[in-house]
């Protein structure tokens, strides 16, 4: 291909994302999840934006909108916690080159940012998104004490600007034996506590001096790791703690008390012993994929957990999380599906991937639901989303058709 | 073979499950499941069926007018339910298993049956997914990592207390099981060192050169042995449990159970089944549907794995959902397995759900997970479909098999309920909770009343 060709295929590819917007679906039943289910209803999205959603009958399709039909339509999904964009396909030998979300040259790193290793161009991402994932909040993975920070982004395959919503999010921690591997990592849980404490400690102590500089002689050196600590100090910014044994989550919720910063618990398989307490921390909880392997420190999970949080009223939403093998990514669809026929329903299945998550991450402005003034975030499905034998066959991002394949 | 050292072994063994085969649940008592419809597998669906279950054996099974429920029969009700056989699966590794160590690329001697904890929780997971006979097998970080060993869950009120009470026998009494083997990248380790292969070249090398000193052995042993049978302890080699292996893979007696990925990888499978004659399942297959003509024509069955989506290692970059119905539509004879821990054993129903999702038949996919299960273990006249004469593993469903929303209820073994969701201890097998990852406690089974006594 000559340099030519080439260079306006890129200029083509780029422009493309920004190009259409202008999109109507027409389906059988509407899950709004703000509101009320819509029978035989239309949601007209213009500029990106949803600018109408009713009953057919009621909603007319402005002119220049592609029309799209489906049997269901829902919001776009949102993954409240996952890794891909920063995890790849590839896992080969040269982890280098697309595994990018843990660095184990030290234990404590919050000055990690994810931005920097996320590649909106991932074949993962177009993976996720053609199952009707359409927003996603990722990072760096569970394992090293404090591993890096997270982001949100659209599942788009575009630039990273265009694919950001928030660059900074949380800092991501572990508590539990995962962190106790790497080069200067703890060996007990003991000790992994301490050197957490020890760090927002240092934290503290750097803040009071920001906090006291007056303008006069030179500030104090900036220092990138206790800055990302300082967020989550500040409240700015979640901790969200990666804890599945009761003795973790338990630790967890502790230095919330300690140092009132806003703890997410990540994972937590064993939630179900301490929910009284976790309501009370009034933590919210980024549940394992329901199909996360029971074993070792998730051994004793539960399909039920997800049902649990929902009768506790504990805000929960439902996560894909981080795999180091195979599946390299979870469908976040089928992790809901499983909560859905084990107590959860549908309803709150559905709530639990879009609006729930969509609040939790502060984009509910966004996301999360099918309401006029909302980005045009859509998944279609053929039949209930959730069976195993249904298919998505749409998905729309900010009013852009990003995947026409049958899944 | 009339080679008495070898068979003094396997007489040891046939006196042991002569043993064994006089406790179990031998009873003259009819259970009748009614109501229900059932799904044989090998024909049509019947509504509101009848089926007969007497000595552990499936007696008779049809329409509610054809099969009269006798006198005196213990009634299932199974009216509103779907009851099917007992799943297969051709590939798992529960039960805290090891085979070959570190030491060296070919370990055929190995027997994973020498390994297994009967407490390990997964086997009572693995009857709450529905699951009754399987394949036990070691890992593939090896040419071969050892013998796989089959096994039917016969986990009532008590636990089994030893792998003997699960374990199938060969007609000679020898633990029944196949042989592991593996090609691609996970055995190709160490980077070439301590014997095992650096490429795919080298892999084969290997094998190869076993499977021909296998042949040879045969050789000697063929030439120690007279014109009446009668063998010259002198002149036969010396015992070597690796080569023994092989030849009862040579023989066919034992199907060479063999991880492959890529479509490279699988057709140097073939290549090497047809070059020495053995009988051989293809397990994983991600790559299967690009050489699904090549291996229907070499009439050689596969066992896929579904997982959720592609990548994680490099020869699984093109693994897709499709494969399952490619193949099914290429004529291969097409299973699924669990590869327990890959897929937990629960969710073995989705496997073949997912693979209906993206093009395989229903019925295909329900065979997947049973009667074509069973045919690459050579179990097919035992188990896999409900038939008369069959072994009485059946499953009773709550709907649908390949609904996401249907229940496992009742899991049966030889004509006893092994696993009921209406009960809390299997429930929490079934859905997890805490100490569902436990192994099982000696409480739990059988030695509640001593320790009783004890704190007496």
């Amino acid at each position: 291909m000559s340099p030519k060709i080439t260079a306006t295929l890129f200029a083509l590819l780029a422009a493309s994302p920004l190009a259409a917007a202008q999109v109507a679906v027409k389906a059988e039943t509407i899950h709004t999840v703000s509101g009320p289910v819509i029978n035989d209803g239309v949601v007209v999205v213009t500029d990106g934006k949803i600018a109408a959603v009713g009953p057919a009958a009621e909603v007319s399709i402005p002119a220049g909108h592609e029309i799209l039909e489906a049997k269901v339509l829902v919001p776009g999904f949102v993954d409240v916690r996952a890794t891909v964009g920063l995890t790849g396909i590839y896992n080969g030998d040269d982890q280098a080159h697309d595994q990018d979300m843990l660095e184990r040259s030290a234990p404590i790193q919050p000055g990690l940012r994810a931005i920097d290793a996320y590649n909106p161009r991932e074949e993962l991402l177009e993976y996720i998104r053609s199952f009707g994932v359409t927003t996603i909040h990722t990072g760096h993975a569970p394992g090293p004490l404090v591993s890096g920070q997270t982001m949100i982004a659209k599942t788009r395959t575009t630039t990273l600007a265009d694919a950001v919503v928030k660059p900074f999010f949380g800092v991501a921690a572990t508590l539990s034996p995962k962190a106790q591997s790497g080069s200067g990592a703890p060996g007990t849980r003991g000790k992994t506590y301490a050197m957490l404490r020890e760090a927002l400690i240092g934290a503290e102590a750097y803040k009071a001096k920001l906090e006291s500089y007056d303008g006069e002689g030179a500030p104090p050196a900036r220092d990138l790791a206790k800055e990302a600590l300082v967020a989550v100090l500040n409240g700015e910014a979640p901790l969200i703690v990666t804890a599945n044994q009761a003795q973790d989550i338990a630790s967890a919720l502790r230095l919330q008390e300690e140092f009132s910063v806003k703890v997410w618990l990540d994972m937590a398989a064993e939630v179900y012993t301490l929910m009284d307490e976790v309501k009370a921390a009034g933590s919210p909880v980024l549940i394992h994929p329901t199909t996360y392997r029971a074993y070792s420190e998730t051994k004793n999970l539960s399909f039920t957990t997800a049902a649990k949080l929902a009768e506790a009223g504990v805000p929960f939403a439902i996560q894909t999380g981080y795999e180091a093998y195979v599946p390299k990514v979870r469908v976040l669809v089928f992790e809901a599906a499983i909560a859905a026929a084990h107590g959860l329903g549908f309803e709150r299945t559905l709530e639990s991937i879009t609006l729930s998550p969509a609040k939790l991450l502060g984009i509910a402005d966004r996301v999360g639901s099918i309401e006029v003034g909302k980005d045009g975030d859509l998944a279609l499905f053929n039949g209930d989303p959730f069976e195993y034998t249904t298919h998505c066959t749409g998905v729309v991002i900010e009013g852009e058709v990003a995947s026409r394949a049958v899944r | 073979m009339s080679h008495s050292r070898l068979s003094m072994p396997r007489a040891l063994f046939a006196v042991a499950a002569a043993l064994l085969s006089l406790s179990p649940l031998v009873e003259a008592q009819t259970t009748a499941i009614t109501g229900g419809t059932l799904l044989p597998i090998d024909g049509p669906a019947i509504e509101g069926g009848v089926m007969l279950v007497e000595g552990g054996k499936i007696k008779a099974i049809g329409a509610a007018d054809a099969v009269k429920v006798p006198a005196g029969a213990a009634v299932v009700d199974a009216t509103g339910k779907v009851v099917m056989p007992g799943l297969v699966d051709t590939h798992s590794h529960i039960g805290g298993i090891g085979a070959a160590d570190s030491s060296g690329p070919l370990q055929p001697g190995v027997r994973v049956y020498d390994s297994i904890n009967v407490r390990s929780s997964g086997f009572r997971r693995a009857l709450a997914g529905g699951l009754t006979s399987l394949n036990i097998m070691p890992g593939s970080g090896h040419l071969s990592s050892g013998q796989t060993v089959y096994v039917k869950l016969r986990y009532g009120d008590s636990t089994p207390r030893t792998i003997d009470a699960i374990t199938y026998r060969f007609p000679d009494g020898a633990p029944m099981g196949g042989l592991k083997m593996a090609n691609g990248t996970n055995s190709i380790r160490n980077e070439g060192k301590g014997g095992f292969p650096g490429t795919r070249g080298k892999s084969a090398f290997l094998v190869r050169s076993l499977f021909i000193q296998a042949q040879e052995y045969r050789g000697k042993i063929e030439r120690a042995v007279d014109e009446d049978g009668n063998p010259d302890e002198s002149k036969l080699p010396d015992r070597n449990l690796h080569l023994e292996t092989l030849l009862e893979v040579l023989d066919g007696k034992r199907i060479v159970h063999h991880h492959t990925h890529r479509h490279d990888d699988i057709l140097t499978v073939l290549r090497l089944a047809e070059e020495f004659g053995f009988r051989v399942v293809l397990h994983h297959v991600s790559e299967g549907w690009r050489v699904a003509d090549e291996i229907a024509a070499a009439k050689v069955p596969c066992s896929a794995i579904l997982v959720d989506s592609p990548g994680g290692k490099l020869e699984a970059l093109n693994l897709v959902m499709e494969c399952g119905g490619i193949l099914e539509k290429a004529g291969v004879r097409t299973a699924f397995h669990t590869d327990d821990w890959i897929t937990d054993s629960r969710l073995f129903f989705r496997s073949a759900a997912l693979a209906v999702r993206a093009g395989m038949t229903r019925q295909g996919a329900l065979e997947s997970l049973t009667l074509a299960g069973a045919e690459m273990m050579d179990l097919q006249d035992r188990v896999g479909s409900l038939t008369p004469g069959k072994d009485a593993d059946f499953i009773i469903l709550s709907g649908d098999p390949l609904s996401v929303y249907t229940r496992v209820e009742q899991t049966w073994v030889e004509g006893e309920k092994v696993f009921d969701l209406s009960d809390p201890k299997d429930q929490l097998y079934a859905e997890g909770g805490y100490g569902a990852g436990e192994e099982i406690s000696p409480y739990f089974c059988c030695y509640d009343h001593l320790m009783k006594k004890e704190a007496n």
